[in-house]
């Protein structure tokens, strides 16, 4: 069985139009993050969350809000409240956003402070499931480690790529991956998911999963530039992308599925993390064969020996390898 | 290799493997989010040392200036690093100069105008006492929380500044309780009296004409009187302590005569040495009991005391407990400021196990289905490789006792992920292979040789950011790069050894002319 028999199209030539959809997506996200900017998680922002597990059905958010209202900093407009988990299990969060305590006051007053406010008000009984409260240093600790972090691994990727292909292939996979993390928080953005550490360890594993994915088709491409001396780059990587297209759409589809039975199952606190896996596994498979190769493409235009052959456009050949066995020449070698 | 020898192997580590599951309940550590318990991460305000250590070398210079005979118009801290002491005689000078030397080991002194001197702690010493203060308070807490009796704590230093600590209370439910024995600074000290309690610091100092003499402080306490509410009082006492919570050998819950939950201690011999001289040189004064800087109390010496004292004031059964708790576990170097705090109840915990648990299964499944249906009898092949993968991955992990977190879990279901692309990628091959013409078993092994390079590669590069990953992680992101790293490995040999294996055990059987694939 075959989802696709001998597929024969022409990525390349579309390059120029998902370059357009790239940067109007990425255009719309910039727009997005400028204005209203990216919602961030109390390991970030600095905050209070606290979790009350109700024995009977939850009270009106209203009603929640109208409680804490004088005991929040700011009034109960700050605060976020809402339904948590699934309905059976009965649980409201409640965060607010951190304020500059004065000195000798502790970090857990506002959580404490909502408790017995809550409770106060008579709204059924509870208990605190879960609390997480976060000073303001912290995150911008995190936010620096983080970002350092994966400032890091791209170059580590960078230079293994370089090392093992060439240099056009590591800043095509760069770029993909910086783009697949743009959408990314470009539909955090939209979609109002807050930054959080499971966030930015769905981010960081896309990075991992979309060079991935770039480095299987490149792998072809390397095998046919020795194969296909006489076609220029263009045909080459058409050939590479459709010899790889089966297997592309399997595993971003396998990837899909299992990813979307975390984001429907997984529960409250994957949530975050399954959707952003979700955008990430359909930019990270779009930006390989789309931004990956186009840049490889612009980059080697002409090899040396293509020139004569690109004037009369070869079909493009998908199919056996078998001339990967013909013997390989040392200037078309490229690694 | 031999295929036999192949089959082996394979079955020794999957077997090895099994072997550190098995059980499940003990070998597998949960992590925080998915056992309940509390995550803490606190500074050490190592500024708190430096003003000791800046307050007693002051101190020491004084009485050293005193006895050369060296006058100063006034001695004052100015900051937790530098003191300053001016008004020096300028006939006095050289004298001054001399007698300072000594405490030029650790200050550099900076000499200005008018006789004034101040006195700057050497930058390798602060850092030396800022670091010693975390090293210190990380073993006080230690001690604290074993003494709590949590079991597998972390106390661990945290964060770039190098002044955090991160504390881990798996399973702990009184969180407030166990964050105020960590924090408390326990500092006990046992001070004469020379005035009071007075109601007010003016009616302490009415004798001594308003000023504080220099070898004295006014401490607060609080006085509660049986029938009257709680009051606050003042009393002076003498700078220097008798003893400190450092001469202490033990410290533990007791009831005093009037059944009231108190404390009882005990001195080391240089404790109790000072304290029966002391106490035998001032029978009918009173000693204040400081506990934090408050007078927790103030008894009169009845007679000479060796090495036992107690300690009152209006506890609770728990409080009495707790602070013989911290008294024994010794006092902390500095404060400490909670940064963050997070709490995890144990159902939130298993709420989210149960969620984990059932998204794998439905993804595992929906994989299964898939790959049945897509590579048919091939498709066993693949599934059995991705079960020994999880059963290597799971071992590997509770060998080593890495922890399992709820980003572990996506690790997992990555790991699923990755697993099934490498199994795609060889069959994908494979069927290029045979639509080239080739035999059966050819076709087999030039899919698995060809694709095994690529598997490098991008096994490669995620290990690069797995690695990085890990450098970041505070506890789940950890777990979820740990995961990852160990999947990632445990794959490379299941998608390439285990699989080709089970193609190669399958094809000795018979000469196969199709592969269903």
């Amino acid at each position: 069985m075959q989802i696709f028999k001998n597929p024969n199209y022409d990525f390349v030539k579309y390059r120029w139009h998902a370059i357009g959809l790239s940067l109007a997506v990425l255009l719309a996200g910039a727009v997005a993050i400028w204005q209203n900017g990216l919602p961030l998680g109390v390991e970030f922002s600095g905050g209070t969350i606290v979790i009350l597990q109700f024995e009977q059905q939850p009270p009106a958010i209203e009603d929640v809000r109208r409680a804490i209202d004088p005991v929040v900093v700011g009034g109960g407009e700050g605060a976020v409240v809402q339904r948590y988990g699934a309905a059976e299990q009965r649980e409201l969060m409640i965060r607010v956003p951190y304020v500059g305590a004065e000195s000798g006051t502790q970090l857990s007053e506002a959580a404490d402070a909502i408790r017995d406010a809550v409770a106060k008000a008579n709204l059924g009984a509870f208990e605190v499931a879960g609390t997480e409260i976060v000073g303001p240093v912290v995150g911008e600790d995190l936010t620096r480690k983080g970002i350092s972090a994966t400032t890091l691994a791209l170059l580590g990727i960078l230079l293994y790529i370089t090392f093992r292909f060439q240099f056009s292939f590591a800043v095509g996979a760069i770029v993909a991956t910086l783009h697949d993390l743009a959408v990314m928080a470009t539909f955090l953005a939209f979609f109002r998911y807050d930054l959080t550490l499971n966030v930015i360890a769905a981010l960081l594993t896309i990075v991992g999963y979309s060079v991935n994915d770039t480095v299987v088709i490149f792998d072809r491409v390397r095998e046919n530039l020795r194969g296909m001396r006489r076609d220029d780059i263009r045909t080459i990587i058409n050939v590479a992308v459709n010899q790889t297209l089966g297997r592309t759409v399997i595993t971003a589809g396998t990837s899909f599925l299992a990813v979307l039975a975390l984001f429907l199952f997984g529960g409250e606190v994957l949530k975050g993390f399954a959707f952003t896996m979700l955008v990430g596994i359909i930019s990270g498979t779009y930006s390989t064969v789309f931004i990956a190769a186009a840049i490889v493409s612009f980059w080697r235009k002409k090899p040396a020996r293509a020139a004569a052959a690109a004037q009369t456009p070869q079909p493009v050949r998908p199919g056996p390898t078998a001339r990967v066995r013909t013997k390989p020449s040392r200037k078309a070698r490229t690694s | 290799m031999d295929l036999r020898w192949r089959i082996a192997l394979t079955l020794v580590v999957v077997g090895l493997c099994v072997w550190a599951i098995v059980p499940p309940s003990e070998k597998i550590r949960l992590g925080l989010d998915l056992k309940g318990g509390a995550h803490l991460v606190l500074r050490v305000n190592t500024d708190d040392a430096l003003r000791l250590e800046t307050t007693t070398t002051m101190e020491r210079l004084r009485e050293d200036l005193e006895r050369a005979g060296v006058t100063a118009a006034a001695y004052e801290v100015v900051g937790p690093t530098r003191f300053r002491v001016s008004g020096i005689p300028s006939a006095q000078d050289a004298l001054f100069r001399e007698t300072a030397t000594e405490v030029q080991a650790g200050f550099n002194r900076e000499s200005g105008a008018d006789g004034a001197h101040t006195f700057v702690l050497k930058p390798n010493v602060e850092l030396t006492l800022r670091e010693q203060a975390v090293t210190l308070a990380r073993q006080t807490i230690e001690r604290r929380v074993d003494e709590l009796g949590v079991t597998e704590p972390i106390v661990a230093e945290y964060g770039a500044a190098a002044d955090q600590l991160l504390v881990q209370l798996p399973g702990v439910t009184d969180v407030p309780r166990a964050k105020e024995i960590i924090r408390s600074t326990a500092m006990l000290e046992l001070k004469l009296v020379e005035q009071g309690p007075m109601p007010s610091k003016e009616a302490l100092l009415q004798a001594t004409g308003g000023n504080v003499p220099q070898d004295l402080e006014v401490v607060s306490g609080v006085e509660t009187a049986p029938g009257q509410p709680p009051a606050t009082v003042y009393y002076l006492l003498r700078k220097v302590a008798v003893v400190t919570g450092r001469d202490l050998r033990n410290a533990k819950p007791s009831l005093d005569e009037n059944n009231t939950p108190a404390v009882n201690f005990s001195l080391n011999q240089a404790g109790a040495q000072r304290f029966s001289k002391a106490t035998a040189e001032n029978i009918g004064r009173q000693l204040a009991i400081v506990l934090d800087g408050q007078v927790r109390s103030a008894p009169r010496i009845e007679g000479r005391i060796y090495d036992e004292g107690i300690i009152h004031g209006s506890f609770t059964t728990q409080e009495a407990q707790d602070l013989s708790l911290v008294l024994r576990s010794g006092a902390l170097p500095a404060s400490l400021t909670y940064m963050q705090e997070q709490t995890i109840g144990p159902t939130l915990g298993a709420d989210s196990i149960r969620s984990g648990v059932m998204a794998s299964l439905v993804g595992l499944s929906l994989v299964v289905v898939f790959m049945l249906f897509y590579y048919k009898l091939s498709g066993i092949n693949a599934i059995v490789a991705l079960v020994c993968n999880l059963v290597i991955l799971v071992g590997a992990m509770a060998y080593v006792g890495a922890t399992m977190t709820l980003p572990g879990i996506a690790g997992f279901i990555l790991t699923i992920g990755i697993g099934v692309d490498s199994n795609v990628l060889i069959f994908e091959r494979i069927k290029e292979e045979l639509a080239a013409q080739r035999g059966v078993r050819q076709a087999i092994n030039a899919g698995f040789s060809r694709v095994f390079l690529t598997l490098l590669d991008t096994h490669a590069t995620a290990l690069i950011s797995a690695a990085f990953l890990f450098q970041f992680g505070t506890g789940p992101i950890r777990g979820f790069a740990t995961t990852l790293t160990f999947g990632l490995i445990s794959n490379l040999f299941t998608s390439t050894f285990v699989s080709k294996t089970i193609f190669d055990l399958v094809l000795s059987r018979r000469q196969a002319a199709t592969l269903s694939i």
